[in-house]
């Protein structure tokens, strides 16, 4: 089978949508155009009979009832609800949330926001695996503490969080437990009973649905939750999040999720094995390469990997026909190498060299040793021309040498 | 990010890529940059003690493509030039001929100081004063 170059190993960033997904879409862009609050016409019973069977959907994914979902622009908007919302609601119960270091940054950014209307907010590290210490947590929670806020798995590392016994800690102790599901909700089995999970958010174009869409999980009993609204106009979604409904996004993600149910055993068996043949094939073949993250604790579909001695971008522009992420500060907007690598004690310079491989539906074995033989290739190249390279060959200690730094 | 065509080419063609002897008193080198930065260059220049020119030019660099490109474009100038010459480009002319965006300049600062490192460790063999030599040289421009 001939490759179709780029190859897309980005499916943490976004994934493309299913087309068993923009099938359920399409009529409700059209004939069935329908407000599904428009509750006095056809038009306006037929969109939300359709909203109503995603919320269904993506309950039954989940483990919780239709009614308990509410829908949001994405999983940035759920966290900003789900931990303002909170925290608004329960000012008069505490002032303090914990959190940890490798959030994503819609959690991290909420919480500095909420540090400065007097909230306090615990970071807790991780270790090294990047899993939070169950102690640690424990001991953070005080009679002040409302929510704690932590993610199933990383976006980065794929590391995943020991959800379920932060469940029960959260119940013990009568704090209401948040929790970023985005990256591990139709890809895991993720059940918010079984993992004591009273608000979760997700997002729809990680899952094969579109962007623009996503629901906030809100437990409604054993304990009821309450938020107050963030966005107000219409009372929609329960008075909880005002706003006419997205109606196509969310069949989208209503059938994203339904498809994830159904396939997600065979899906994330499959792409565990052709993770693991990229790591074999890619770290077989070249030394000093590292895995960033737990190998017990990760998402089927990740790994992350720094090559020692090799710039990360540098690395990207020689795969370029290849799209995948890098931790390099070059990459990023502030120029800072990745908070979640350095939150691992991840050294500087080997967070500089790291690559995120996120696998997807629609990737294959092909894709998976063309993309090995690149990287094998590019990094053997770039190592040629690596002065550090060169010198651990010559038995040099580079991190123990003394840099002259330029100053700017 | 987009890169202009001229990294591009300098990142896939690197001129000059490798090592001299370092033990050569002939041989300057110049290592800069920090690894937790994201980027270490090594320039090496072999210099014709009589004639003051640049004979040989390696590099290495660890760092992103337009550091590459800035040191490979580095080398390429440096060679046939004397000591002074070399001493007197400017990051500033590496920016301008790679089309470097402004994120990317420190880049160009690196291979200046790379050049700078290199001739002054030449000079230290060569056993003349260095800095003074260079203040003078980058004065007269």
């Amino acid at each position: 089978m001939a490759i179709k170059l780029p190859i897309y190993f980005d499916n943490h960033a976004t994934t493309p949508v299913d087309p068993r997904v923009l099938e359920a879409m399409t009529p409700y862009f059209t004939e069935k155009f329908g407000n599904a609050a428009s509750r006095n016409h056809e038009f306006g019973w037929v969109a939300e009979e359709a909203v109503e069977n995603a919320r269904a959907q993506i309950a039954k994914l989940i483990g919780a009832t239709p009614k308990e979902i509410v829908f949001t622009s994405g999983a940035t908007e759920s966290t900003n609800l789900a931990i303002k919302g909170v925290a608004e609601m329960y000012r008069e119960k505490g002032n303090h949330i914990i959190t940890q270091v490798t959030e994503h940054k819609a959690t991290l950014d909420t919480c500095k926001r909420l540090e400065k209307y007097g909230y306090e907010v615990t970071y807790l590290p991780v270790e090294k695996d990047g899993r939070i210490n169950l102690d640690q947590l424990r001991k953070a929670i005080t009679p002040k503490t409302i929510l704690i806020s932590i993610m199933y798995a990383n976006n980065e590392i794929g590391t995943v969080q020991p959800v379920a016994e932060i469940g029960k800690i959260a119940k013990e102790k009568g704090v209401f437990f948040h929790v970023d599901g985005v990256q591990a909700v139709g890809k895991i089995p993720v059940d918010v009973q079984k993992d004591g999970i009273d608000l979760m958010s997700i997002s729809a174009h990680k899952i094969y649905g579109p962007k623009g869409v996503g629901a906030l999980y809100v437990r409604r009993k054993n304990p009821r939750v309450q938020l107050s609204a963030q966005i107000d106009g219409g009372g929609h979604e329960r008075g909880m999040r005002s706003g006419t409904l997205n109606v196509t996004g969310i069949i989208g993600l209503g059938k994203a999720c339904e498809i994830a149910g159904q396939e997600m055993v065979a899906e994330s068996a499959k792409l565990f094995k052709m993770r693991e043949r990229l790591r074999e094939s890619i770290m077989s073949r070249l030394d000093e390469t590292f895995i960033n993250g737990s190998m017990e604790h990760r998402l089927p579909h990740n790994i992350n990997i720094s090559f020692a001695y090799v710039e990360g971008e540098s690395l990207l522009m020689g795969i370029n026909d290849i799209a995948v992420s890098s931790g390099s500060a070059c990459t990023s907007a502030t120029l800072e190498p990745s908070y979640v690598l350095k939150a691992l004690g991840v050294g500087e310079d080997l967070a500089h060299t790291s690559i995120r491989f996120g696998l997807g539906r629609f990737n294959t074995d092909e894709e998976v040793d063309y993309v090995a033989n690149r990287v094998v290739e590019t990094v053997s190249r770039l190592r040629e021309l690596s002065p550090l390279y060169e010198m651990a060959k010559e038995g040099v200690d580079v991190s123990k040498m003394k840099w002259q730094v330029a100053a700017e | 990010m987009a890169y202009s065509e001229k990294v591009i080419e300098h990142y896939n063609n690197p001129r000059n890529v490798g090592s001299l002897d370092k033990a050569d008193p002939n041989v300057g080198t110049g290592l800069v940059g920090a690894p937790e930065c994201g980027d270490v260059m090594k320039l090496q220049m072999k210099v014709n003690p009589t004639t003051r020119v640049i004979e040989e030019a390696k590099f290495k660099t660890f760092g992103c493509g337009s550091a590459i490109a800035s040191s490979s474009l580095a080398t390429e100038w440096v060679k046939g030039k004397t000591v002074e010459e070399a001493l007197a480009i400017k990051n500033t002319d590496i920016v301008r001929e790679l089309a470097l965006p402004p994120v990317k300049i420190h880049c160009s600062v690196l291979a200046e100081d790379a050049i700078k490192a290199a001739l002054g460790d030449w000079k230290k063999k060569q056993g003349e004063p260095e800095a003074a030599k260079t203040v003078e040289a980058a004065s007269a421009h």
